[in-house]
């Protein structure tokens, strides 16, 4: 399964779902994306953006004020 | 006889009408979206980020803020719906709306009616290359002084391009039957004849859809509109001598205390532990200052400085740490470069801080 990285750091929201919106964009289904980003608010924000658009959020993780959110891209 | 059931179905399937709803979050775009999907229109939402959305990064930064759940409301508002949505960087060509208004600014630095055209006329190009039949927004006649009023609301369909393509679910009732109307995409009859600033109608239309918890965002949906942070950008173009900004300046605008104790430099001082942590990120930018021999906050020097300068704007910093009321307070100046040293300095008193300098 193809693994992508994302480096969203020092954006502040809703910047990181813009950008993981936009790579998701270019991946396909079943594809993995792993997005780094140091606003804690991706936290909330890129899985109810996942969850609105048949993505699926696989793990998220927050350490030492980096948050790490793995995306399954979907059908969508 | 009748058809059979797979071609009535495709056949639905290949008529359902679809629009884009422009969402902000608030309440207005999420019952305008809601009324046309009643009518069996399949729609998707979106969000158009300028840089000024009060969304999102103020409740990030300030640490007090970070106990109390975040929420992006259009996602929440999508997601209530059920419905997708797009949200657009538009940072670059936002910028062009704010400096240069053709319809003026509103009663701050808010550009409401080109804003409003601008985001219709991007709805409009986005529903062209997608394949969607008409835009919906959330506005209401006579709702805002600048952009909601009768005579304005046509300017906003004529000038995006979008014409008898803009829906306004909430008040089409008063306004000129649109194209979906026209062709009975849409029935007439079951939009509304919502005006004027009250809120009932809204608040009764939520509860019928059994909608609860949604944000009602005071005054605008943007800074733009905050009578404080348009002084700032004011400030900012004033000490530039030219009216320009870049999505950094724009940011920092929104975060700690900003002081110009003279004309070519201004502080911007971190009030708590969650904005010094932000203003750090921009030490490659700045110069700065930062207070070693008691507890304070981490000051930005935005402007060009001389010793002189520096010791001024280290006197105000160490005003605002815990040596307040110290004899001395030792700083540590750092230039863009990284070079830093240490300065002693007095604590500026509170009768030496000119009310002038607060931006
Ligand atoms: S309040 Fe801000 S975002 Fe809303 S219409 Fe006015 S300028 Fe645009």
């Amino acid at each position: 399964m193809p693994h992508y990285t994302l480096d969203a750091k020092r954006l502040m929201c809703p910047m990181p779902v813009i950008r993981t919106q936009d790579k998701v964009a270019e991946l396909k289904p079943g594809d993995i994306l792993e997005v780094t980003c140091t606003d804690p608010g991706a936290l909330n924000d890129i899985p109810a953006w996942c969850r609105i658009n048949s993505h699926e959020v696989i793990s998220s993780s927050e350490h030492k004020g980096e948050v790490v959110i793995t995306v399954k891209v979907g059908n969508a | 006889m009748a058809p059979p059931l797979k071609s009535v179905l495709i056949s639905m399937a290949t008529t359902q009408r679809k629009a884009v709803a422009l969402i902000s979050g608030g309440l207005d775009s999420l019952l305008a979206a809601k009324a046309v999907m009643e009518q069996g229109v399949h729609v998707e939402g979106i969000n158009f980020y300028t840089g000024f959305c009060v969304e999102g990064h103020t409740h990030a930064i300030r640490k007090k803020d970070k106990a109390k759940p975040k929420r992006n409301n259009a996602l929440w508002v999508a997601e209530q719906l059920g419905i997708k949505l797009h949200i657009v960087d538009v940072i670059e060509e936002y910028k062009d709306i704010v400096i240069n208004p053709s319809h003026g600014y509103g009663q701050h630095m808010n550009p409401c009616l080109d804003c409003k055209g601008f985001m219709v006329k991007k709805a409009h190009q986005w529903i062209e290359e997608n394949g969607f039949d008409f835009i919906i927004t959330g506005e209401v006649i006579g709702q805002r002084p600048m952009s909601q009023r009768k005579d304005t609301m046509p300017v906003i369909a004529r000038e995006s391009g979008a014409g008898d393509l803009l829906v306004r679910p909430l008040c089409a009732q008063h306004l000129p039957p649109t194209l979906p109307e026209q062709k009975g995409w849409l029935d007439r009859e079951k939009l509304f004849d919502f005006s004027g600033r009250t809120r009932k109608p809204q608040m009764a239309l939520a509860e019928q859809y059994g909608f609860e918890d949604y944000a009602q965002p005071a005054g605008g949906c943007c800074f733009l509109t905050d009578a404080h942070y348009s002084k700032k950008i004011a400030d900012l173009w004033t000490s530039r001598g030219e009216r320009r900004y870049e999505l950094d300046d724009i940011m920092l605008l929104k975060v700690g205390r900003h002081i110009r104790p003279k004309k070519h430099f201004k502080l911007i001082i971190g009030r708590e532990e969650g904005e010094n942590n932000f203003l750090s990120g921009y030490r490659k930018m700045f110069a700065s200052i930062k207070t070693t021999s008691h507890a304070g906050p981490l000051t930005l020097i935005d402007g060009e400085v001389s010793d002189e300068d520096i010791e001024l704007a280290a006197q105000i910093s160490a005003r605002y740490s815990q040596g307040r009321t110290a004899e001395k307070v030792e700083v540590e100046f750092t230039n863009k470069e990284g070079v830093s040293k240490l300065i002693e300095v007095i604590p500026m008193p509170v009768s030496q801080l000119d009310d002038t300098w607060q931006v």
